[in-house]
């Protein structure tokens, strides 16, 4: 009797980052219940996120454990659930000004942001159909009005209602083959489904593999991997620069790393028409995100199809399987992260935001390539930032994405995926075209030539906002220059998973 | 120590000199000239040094050598290490640094700080390329060096900036990703067999590999130097970015970064792969010696002063391709003393080309004629390098040339009278370049000032080292063929290969 309360004790050490998200997320909403001003909102969001990235060590020295059947808090969620904070403490930052400053009510985007935070974290520390779904659920309910939060704009709303369509009839999806594989094995659990699969005669019958077809499906369509990549670009263009980055970042991010647990944990990796159909997505991915980002004109569309693209280079290291997969899918999505934030993060600096018209209406964002024209002269910073960022997601060195890169070659390698491979150094090739295009639309003479015509009076970026950037800048590269210290800590999370 | 110094320097430069421009206008140029001087003085230390040091068998070859771990995970060092071949080609970049950074001096007015900044890391990473010996490290300078060139071109160049720079970008970039899987794919089969992971070169040296396999992994390094050489057919991105660079641009694009690509078959390709270069080599040498000819060919149809001077690059660098695959102490010593010579040279015309559109704002050679009698001092250098170009006794890529054709008719006689065709097809391009631009009426009537105190200097000092290799080549030769004799288990390899 006595073990009770002390495992109840460290069980809920170990949960407490995800407590504290939760946590503030009801005191960020009582507290904007009896003071609506949004700044104190937004520093009682910041400080909730940074005690929950701090309660990541706490959690993670009591000890990887099992918290009941639906969640597991081992290296692999913590590092994660630390990747979604951080990204979404940025996404915090650029939020604030974007969304009109001190003079508009904005406060329940932290509530919001919380909560798809925490479904997030949810997602990647789930071991259990249930979790997964509510994680999900959490996740997409709040982005939802994320992206609708300008309510008085078109394409918000747009973008807003087609990403709820897709989100429901993915959610569809993926209960209808979580229902399936139950239907064949009786359990929700993925170590017990893996353990259950490992069995020397027991394989997927046609139930099951329909089933776990339904969930990559389902998946696959949250991360935008062709052919279920139609909406990408619509919802990336119509949502709000810094939303967009929250999309990219741990939406996708958080569904990678569940599915790459799922795949490891429930053994899925041992169905062969299953892998055989994510190699031929990755391999379509890539060259469809990326020919397709060719015939872009607006960089919020270019990102959205590059992000396409990212998404099919690591599938490459995902379907190498094994601890390298892990490694490889773990950094690549660091870089990608840093990269994404940080090309977004431009994107919003750039944009007016809320804060155009006195009705708290936005016309656009600053997206179309003109927009962009010339600003190595009249902004060398910004200008730097984003072109470091376009070289990362490049795959040039001195950049995280080179290494990135690498790392998932390594692992394509390993594994002699020559397929794949190969065509990521295709659409590689063929990206270095697009992003090129944006730096040389960056270098050109700057818009004094067009004096003709009005140039959008382009916003000057805050003071927290240049911080952040800067700081992401200095990841990007200290990390593609060093990278021995983040491959320690990845080496921790692999030990745990297989 | 003094290996990453070199680099370092040019690094910092580069860093400095962007600064200094914003401290001060005017005052990047200099910093970047003083770098390049420290640069150019410091590798000619090294040189001398190594004059005894060579001496030594115990030596192994090796000058000096830096070791240090960057990514134990994957057995990535950081490694650098120069031999005689690195050394000279390092030489050749500082030199050609300085060359550039003063024929920069009054072309380059807009954003000098941000200018020689790409100029200097352009170099930096080409050091690095000709010092790396992990081939990780090898790769990250690879690439590193496209990005300032890359913008050099973008940025500084002519009308069609935006096309060739991202014609250049894409073929390089992209033909290097594939020499990246063939490094991997080589590393782990080096894993599978000794269970060691590792990315340094002399641990990789003697990797045993099917033959297939073999054959394979030589065909992603050989992609990604055959663009960089360039080895016809993938030259295309050659004569537009050579063209549309700036001055400086078309100089280090000319002199130093199509020698890494050289430099790449003959440091990796054949040493790693011997087996497979062995049975590959017919087919390479007949690439080179179609590069040759094609080349001179296609020179002799341009009219823009600037892509001719490219296309008889292209031509060259197949002599070097040639006396690479030939593999005998020949044919090496020649090929390295094309490769230097071929950068003195053609550096040289590209500087002409430079000085001419900077005072004529045209490289059409149908608009020029008769400036000999407007600028004698420009139209006896442009005599000089042309008549360099066409490989006249007494110059040093006469040198090249005949000892490439002399190794060459060893292995393989029919392709050395092939290449030795060009002699005549390089005589009517260079030929003509001078009857076009020099000689005859001044029907334009240009009115141009002829060579000032700076440009004199430049052209001079190409035109002695031009004629020292030619006179007395033996220093160079030398210091770089070591490399031939050194592992004699390769040329025989190759020699059994070729045979069969």
């Amino acid at each position: 009797m006595n073990l009770v309360p002390s495992a109840l004790h460290s069980n809920l050490m170990v949960l407490s980052p995800l407590i504290l998200l939760a946590g503030s997320a009801v005191v960020v909403m009582l507290a904007a219940a009896f003071y609506r001003h949004p700044r104190p909102v937004m520093m009682l969001t910041l400080a909730g996120l940074v005690l929950s990235f701090a309660s990541l060590f706490l959690s993670q020295g009591v000890g990887s454990r099992q918290v009941t059947a639906l969640l597991v808090l081992d290296h692999y969620a913590l590092f994660f659930i630390g990747l979604i904070v951080a990204a979404t403490f940025v996404v915090a930052v650029l939020c604030y000004r974007y969304f009109g400053g001190d003079e508009s009510r904005h406060e329940a985007l932290y509530i919001l942001l919380l909560l798809a935070a925490l479904g997030g974290g949810v997602l990647v520390a789930s071991s259990h159909f249930a979790s997964f779904l509510l994680g999900l659920e959490l996740l997409s309910i709040s982005l939802f009005a994320l992206i609708a939060y300008p309510r008085f704009t078109e394409r918000p709303l747009e973008a807003g209602i087609k990403y709820l369509i897709l989100a429901g009839f993915s959610s569809g999806l993926l209960l209808f083959g979580m229902a399936l594989v139950y239907a064949q094995l009786g359990t929700m659990q993925f170590a017990k489904i893996g353990t259950m699969l490992a069995a020397p005669d027991q394989v997927l019958e046609l139930y099951g593999l329909a089933g776990l077809a339904l969930i990559v499906t389902g998946v696959g369509f949250k991360l935008a991997l062709v052919p279920f990549h139609m909406w990408t670009p619509d919802v990336y263009e119509g949502a709000p620069a810094p939303i967009t980055a929250f999309i990219a970042t741990v939406s996708k991010g958080a569904m990678l790393a569940l599915l790459l647990r799922y795949f490891l944990v429930a053994g899925a990796y041992q169905s062969q028409p299953i892998t055989l159909a994510l190699s031929l997505v990755a391999v379509m991915t890539i060259l469809v995100g990326n020919l397709l980002a060719l015939l872009q004109d607006n960089v919020k569309r270019i990102l959205a199809y590059s992000s396409i693209a990212q998404l099919g280079y690591l599938l490459v290291g995902f379907l190498a399987y094994g601890g390298l997969a892990i490694e490889a899918v773990a950094y690549y999505l660091t870089a990608y992260f840093v990269t994404m934030l940080g090309a977004f993060g431009v994107v919003t600096v750039l944009s007016g935001g809320l804060n155009d018209g006195s009705d708290g209406v936005a016309e656009r964002d600053s997206d179309r390539l003109a927009d962009y024209a010339g600003l190595f002269w009249h902004k060398p910073w910004l200008a730097g930032v984003f072109t470091a960022m376009l070289l990362s997601l490049a795959g040039i060195p001195l950049t995280m994405g080179f290494i990135g890169k690498f790392y998932v070659l390594v692992a394509g390698v390993e594994a002699s995926l020559w397929m794949p491979v190969i065509a990521l150094v295709i659409g590689s090739a063929i990206g270095l075209f697009y992003y090129l295009r944006i730096i040389a639309v960056m270098c050109a003479p700057g818009s004094k030539a067009t004096t003709g015509q009005i140039i959008r009076p382009v916003a000057s970026p805050s003071l927290a906002e240049s911080v952040t950037l800067a700081a992401l800048t200095l990841l990007l590269i200290w990390l593609g220059i060093d990278p021995a210290q983040l491959i320690d800590v990845l080496g921790a999370t692999v030990v745990q998973l297989t | 120590m003094i290996l990453s110094a070199l680099i370092f320097i040019l690094a910092a430069g580069g860093l400095l000199s962007w600064a200094a421009e914003r401290w001060r206008l005017g005052s990047a140029k200099w910093v970047a000239l003083a770098t390049v001087g420290i640069e150019l003085v410091l590798t000619i230390w090294l040189w001398l040094q190594s004059a005894s040091a060579m001496a030594l068998p115990a030596h192994g070859g090796w000058l000096a050598e830096i070791r240090a771990e960057w990514i134990p995970r994957f057995g990535v060092s950081f490694h650098l290490a120069m031999d005689g071949i690195s050394l000279i080609l390092v030489v050749l970049t500082a030199f050609l640094g300085m060359v550039s950074v003063a024929c920069s001096w009054t072309e380059i007015q807009e954003r000098a700080g941000f200018f020689y900044f790409n100029l200097l890391w352009t170099l930096a990473g080409a050091v690095g390329v000709f010092l790396a010996l992990d081939l990780f490290l090898f790769f990250f300078f690879w690439e590193l060096m496209l990005v300032p060139m890359y913008f050099m071109i973008a940025i500084w160049g002519h009308e069609k900036r935006q096309y060739a720079s991202i014609k250049f970008f894409i073929f390089t970039e992209g033909s290097g990703l594939f020499m990246l899987v063939a490094i991997l794919a080589l590393v782990f089969v080096h894993y599978r067999s000794t269970g060691v992971l590792t990315f340094d070169y002399f641990e990789l040296l003697n990797t045993a590999m099917s033959p297939s396999t073999e054959l394979w992994i030589m065909l992603g390094f050989f992609i990604a130097f055959a663009v960089k050489t360039p080895i016809v057919p993938f030259h295309t991105w050659l004569p537009d970015a050579h063209t549309e660079a700036p001055t400086a641009g078309s100089v280090i694009l000319a002199g130093v970064l199509l020698k890494t690509g050289a430099y790449g078959l003959l440091r990796f390709v054949v040493p790693l792969f011997p087996e497979a270069a062995g049975y590959f080599a017919p087919v390479a040498m007949a690439l080179g010696a179609t590069g040759v000819l094609y080349g001179a060919f296609l020179a002799f149809a341009q009219t823009d002063f600037k892509r001719l001077v490219a296309y008889t690059s292209v031509s060259h660098l197949g002599f070097a391709v040639l006396g690479i695959f030939a593999w005998n102490p020949w044919s090496l010593g020649g090929a390295v003393m094309q490769m230097i010579a071929h950068g003195i040279s053609t550096g040289a015309l590209f500087v002409i080309a430079g000085i001419l559109q900077e005072r004529t704002h045209t490289r059409d050679m149908r608009r020029f004629g008769g400036l000999w009698s407007v600028m004698p001092r420009l139209a006896a250098m442009g005599l000089f390098f042309a008549i360099a170009a066409l490989g006249l006794p007494g110059m040093g890529n006469f040198v090249g040339e005949f000892l490439v054709l002399m190794g060459l008719s060893r292995a393989s006689s029919v392709l050395a009278s092939v290449a030795a065709v060009a002699f005549v097809a390089s005589v009517v391009y260079a030929l003509a370049l001078v009857q076009k631009i020099f000689h005859g009426e001044n029907t334009h009537g240009w009115q141009l000032h002829d060579l000032s105190g700076r440009e004199m200097a430049t052209l001079y000092s190409m035109a002695a080292i031009t004629l020292w290799l030619g006179l007395y080549p033996q220093p160079v030769l030398d210091t770089a063929p070591g490399i031939a004799n050194r592992p004699p288990a390769i040329a025989v390899a190759h020699r059994e290969g070729s045979a069969e």
